[in-house]
């Protein structure tokens, strides 16, 4: 046997077992993980240890000694990292729903104006969603805060909504809650809401026996009005308001004290999102509506259903299942982009976290990561849901 | 109420001659008025209270577009219209609404952009405030193009993106067997060539740090670079997802569910700050390098998601035929699958490279200054402030023109390739 | 055979500027079955719309029993109470089952009990003998059954008139003959039908009267026997030899 065929044989040999084919990139996989960051790992602690930095996070239990301008929770200098980190979450969450509720409605408003047969109407939703599609978020996001928000009067002069509201460059000042025996007045909504859903249930056991239909609808809206109502009438719950004045803080400079401020720097950022997002979610429910054939509609029709139950029965089960998945991914991302916050100094995480604490502590590794961690659960958190759902309502087929 | 107008009688096809000159008067009554009242400050109503005043000219244009409201006139032009915008009054209304905005807002817009505007200059007096101040995109031109790279350089870039341009065009003119060619010399040397023309330091040219380089041929190398690079990247993640063996296909995911779970700001956040500790001590890595490899492993995660798409809709005879003809899974893969898969997913291709473009103003968080980066730096300058708006309504149209010829041009290409199956 | 359940007199649409139906006029008596045959682009399809009022004439008359088709909501919901119709493409509802299907106008419309509904309706659903399927999923039915299960559920509204627009065009051919035998099953009982279908044997075994349209004219319209064997005019004389 010469060197060739030995060797020949050795590779045929090999090649032939499949279990090799199918064993060998993976061991080389995992001992390539395991080499890539073993090296990361014992370049990161060489680095730390020249710096003189320690990797735990104990950190965050120390004082962040730095302010943040605008939070939903008590915070200040003497707070913790972890409190801070708490502010930058919860400020992201608010700049999130509140985007998210208004790119959904104005999102629906334009998906339906683009099939509206009037041409006008459908022309200007078509060039809405080019327009502000095609342009890079952070970019739009600039213009709202610095060009459009900027132009805005100064509070001496600020736009006045009823004499409750203020709106200037400093920001939009409306009147504060203040509430006594809050609690009472929240569990009286809870109630209201069980009491609905009784009300829903009697009312389809009803309609399942008899046949006959309750109005379910002007019921419930007795109801959410007036039992809460009722605790303030009754119950000793009374809402007064704290209303935002304009004050002389010194020779040229006034401003708006007391009631709640919303910062400009959050409008841009809802503002912004909204507007950016309402083009994708635009197009969802377009494709949502469109999927519905025409053959539905006319079928309902022609077994007697009248237009209002054709679009709650018949359109909207079989829209909305196709309209909802990539709504949901447009909500988070949505929420990815709120991050940008950090371009124009709202404080979220970004901004908080990774920005002013890690500039105050140096701990780049503990801090991005708990950073993208955050981002990362919520992503496999709607993931998970949205996986969940489309088995739940998938339309079975052969 | 609306049957009240109808006391001259309902409006049909056999009283055209009465009803369409009637509406159309009063039609142009309501345009009329408000025109007069937006640009003249004249109002023809001023005689009726506040409120009412304000809707008049909608009241005008409604009757005026009942009487017009006539079905089957059998004029080609009024039914169209009619079927269009006036189909019952809450369409009239809408219309009404929407010709009366454009009328009140549409003049003053053009009139700041171009009418009032200055275009030529040096300098800040040359603009008067009435319109937009063009002087100031005029005199920063240069530097929203290219950077903070030296004048006397430029034509460095501009030798650089000519030859990508002529290459990319020959491209698809010559027969295909030079083709084969161009395409490797273009993703394996040009890239060589270009980071030399660019970068300089050999060949007796003078070396430009990357953190001189910026504007808009910043935004189109870290495209273009990020494409190129994400594209194979890509393809393996999404053969490596559907592979059998248990340990590729988990590592493929984690990776790919990483990257498409967090924003790109922490992204870019990691390679500015994160990644130096990763290096061994004293070793550096060029911050553009970094940010570079950053985004391209981060739209790898979305492309290989495009591309399983394509390999998913793929009929599943096609792997069938390839392994009955005995061919291994990397000679199948490269002649059968892929090429097919990706003809199927160039529109999704197309749209990732499109969100890559979209999403590199966002460098500007670490420092690059591309073309948004260097309107922020050109806006702050104190010689030119307050010129925020011009700067990003520039920005916003170079980047609308080129987002939205990508968008078309990849509808184009979806149109001819579902027509081609 | 008494009184006229259908009348339409001097009916005339039009879509933009083409008129697709010359003055109709037309006459359906209770328990009648008639069908309409024509080639494509003819109006039959139209004909029959307008009758539940998925599509709207410009002209003339049109009486469904007793009830005038104008543009009163009212009018048109009670008639299309009493009419059924089933489509070319079936259209069920695909996110409900068979039986869902089946009880959902009943339980909306007529205000029945569910359980009322829901024996009605596998009581239907035996007749065209898809009772095993009533749990199931339209996209888990074969195309014949899908047409049989859309008959159920126009009938379980219990209408006086069924329409049938072109029902066995859209199924593969070892499908049409269990949707016909439906179909003729519900006329021995003395069900009233206007059917459009190019199916003549269908015609010759159950149909009373047959019309031919062309062009959106009433053609030709005899007793079925003496329209077989003695076509008048040359269209229809066409039109016969190209099917038969």
């Amino acid at each position: 046997m010469n060197l060739k065929s030995s060797t020949s044989s050795l590779t045929g040999f090999f090649s032939s077992k499949p279990k090799f084919k199918y064993y060998l990139p993976q061991i080389l996989t995992v001992l390539g993980i395991i080499f890539i960051f073993g090296y990361f790992s014992y370049n990161a602690q060489v680095n730390m240890d020249n710096r003189g930095i320690d990797f735990g996070l104990r950190f965050l239990g120390e004082e962040a000694s730095f302010d943040i301008q605008f939070s939903l929770i008590e915070y200040s200098g003497t707070s913790s990292y972890a409190r801070a980190y708490l502010v930058g979450v919860l400020n992201t969450i608010l700049v999130a729903v509140i985007g998210i509720f208004f790119a959904t409605i104005l999102g629906i408003v334009i998906g339906i104006s683009r099939l509206s047969p009037n041409y006008l109407i459908s022309r200007i939703a078509e060039w809405y969603i080019e327009i502000f599609r095609n342009i890079p978020l952070l970019l739009q996001l600039f213009f709202w805060y610095f060009a459009a928000l900027r132009a805005l009067p100064l509070p001496k002069e600020a736009i006045n909504f009823f004499d409750v509201a203020y709106l200037s460059v400093k920001g939009l000042y409306v009147p504060k809650f203040i509430w006594t025996n809050f609690s009472f007045f929240l569990y009286s909504i809870i109630a209201s809401i069980i009491a609905i859903i009784f009300v829903y249930r009697y009312a389809r056991k009803q309609q399942e026996s008899t046949g006959k239909q309750i109005p379910k609808f002007i019921i419930s809206l007795g109801i959410i009005i007036i039992i809460p109502l009722l605790t303030f009438l009754i119950g000793g719950v009374s809402l007064s308001f704290e209303y935002p004045v304009l004050t002389q803080l010194s020779k040229t400079i006034f401003n708006y004290i007391g009631g709640v401020s919303i910062i400009p720097e959050l409008m841009a950022l809802a503002l912004a999102l909204s507007l950016y997002t309402a083009t994708f979610i635009a197009e969802c429910v377009r494709a949502g509506i469109m999927g519905v054939t025409k053959g539905q509609k006319e079928a309902a029709a022609s077994i007697g259903l009248t237009t209002g139950q054709i679009l709650r029965l018949v359109i909207m089960p079989q829209a909305l299942r196709i309209i909802i998945p990539p709504t949901t991914n447009q909500y988070l991302n949505l929420t990815k982009n709120s991050s940008l916050a950090a371009a124009i100094a709202y404080p979220d995480i970004v901004l908080v976290f990774a920005g002013t604490a890690m500039m105050q502590t140096g701990r780049a590794i503990e801090i991005v990561s708990i950073t993208m961690l955050t981002y990362l659960s919520l992503s496999i958190a709607i993931s998970i849901f949205m996986n969940w759902y489309n088995k739940k309502i998938a339309i079975k087929e052969k | 109420m609306i049957k009240s107008l109808n006391f001259l009688g309902r409006p049909t096809r056999d009283k055209l001659s009465l009803f369409v000159p009637l509406g159309i008067s009063f039609f142009v009554l309501g345009i009329i008025d408000v025109i007069l009242n937006s640009f003249f400050g004249v109002n023809i109503t001023s005689v009726l209270p506040g409120w009412l005043n304000f809707f008049t000219p909608l009241f005008f244009g409604f009757v005026g577009l009942h009487y017009v409201r006539i079905e089957f006139s059998g004029n080609k032009t009024l039914d169209s219209l009619n079927k269009n915008i006036n189909s019952n009054w809450f369409n009239a209304i809408l219309t009404l609404l929407i010709i009366f905005v454009l009328i009140k807002n549409i003049p003053p817009l053009l009139n700041w952009l171009f009418i009032d505007a200055d275009f030529i200059g040096t300098s800040k007096e040359e603009c008067s405030r009435e319109g937009a101040c063009w002087v100031f995109i005029n005199v920063w031109f240069k530097r929203l193009m290219y950077g903070l790279y030296p004048n006397a350089e430029i034509w460095r870039i501009n030798l650089t993106f000519l030859m990508l341009i002529g290459l990319v065009i020959s491209a698809f003119f010559v027969p295909v067997k030079i083709k084969k060619y161009i395409i490797i010399f273009l993703l394996f040397l040009f890239p060589f060539i270009a980071i030399n023309l660019i970068s300089g330091g050999n060949f007796g040219l003078e070396w430009v740090e990357t953190a001189a380089w910026g504007g808009l041929s910043l935004t189109f190398i870290i495209s273009i670079f990020a494409l190129l690079f994400c594209f194979p990247v890509g393809m393996f993640l999404a053969l490596g997802r559907r592979s059998s063996a248990p340990v590729i296909r988990y590592t493929s995911i984690g990776f790919i569910e990483f990257w498409r779970g967090v924003p790109l700001i922490t992204v870019l956040f990691m390679a500015s700050v994160m990644m130096p500790m990763f290096l061994p001590d004293g070793t550096y890595m060029d911050k553009l390098v970094r940010v570079i490899i950053a985004i391209t492993l981060f739209e790898a995660a979305y492309m290989a998601e495009v591309i399983r798409g394509g390999l998913q809709a793929l009929p599943r005879g096609q792997y069938d035929a390839g392994k009955s003809l005995g061919m291994g899974y990397w000679r199948m893969h490269l002649l059968v699958i892929l090429p097919q898969a990706l003809k199927l997913v160039i529109p999704g291709i197309a749209n990732t490279f499109l969100a890559l473009v979209k999403d590199t103003p966002l460098i500007l968080v670490v420092g690059l200054l591309e073309l948004v980066g260097m309107i922020d730096m050109a806006k702050s300058n104190p010689d030119w402030l307050g010129f925020a708006t011009e700067g990003y309504i520039f920005a916003g149209v170079v980047f609308w023109i080129i987002c939205f010829n990508m968008s078309r041009y990849s509808q184009r290409l979806e149109k001819r390739y579902k027509t081609d199956r | 055979m008494s009184d006229k359940i259908i009348e339409m007199v001097d009916v005339s649409k039009w879509f933009d500027d083409f008129q697709v139906l010359k003055n109709i006029n037309l006459e359906v008596l209770l328990k009648q079955k008639i069908v309409v045959c024509g080639p494509s682009g003819s109006g039959k399809s139209t004909l029959i719309r307008c009758i539940n009022r998925l599509e709207e004439h410009q002209k003339g008359k049109i009486v469904v029993d007793g009830i005038e088709l104008s543009e009163s909501t009212k009018n048109i919901e009670k008639i299309r109470a009493e009419v059924g119709m089933v489509f070319q493409q079936f259209n069920l509802f695909p996110h409900l089952s068979i039986v869902d299907n089946c009880t959902l106008a009943p339980i909306w419309v007529k205000k029945m009990p569910k359980k009322h509904a829901e024996e009605f309706a596998l009581k239907e659903l035996e007749k065209v003998k898809i009772l095993d399927q009533a749990k199931k999923f339209p996209g888990q039915l074969s195309g014949g059954q899908q047409q049989r299960a859309a008959i159920a559920r126009a009938l379980c509204m219990q209408p006086k008139i069924m329409l049938f627009d072109e029902p066995t065009s859209a199924l593969d051919p070892e499908m049409i003959k269990e949707v016909l035998d439906a179909m003729v099953d519900l006329a021995k009982e003395g069900m009233t039908m206007i059917v459009v279908t190019h199916e003549m044997g269908f015609a010759k075994e159950v149909a009373d009267e047959v019309i031919f349209m062309d062009e959106g004219m009433i053609v030709e319209k005899a007793a079925t026997k003496e329209f077989f064997a003695n076509p008048k005019s040359d269209r229809t004389k066409l039109f016969l030899s190209q099917i038969l």
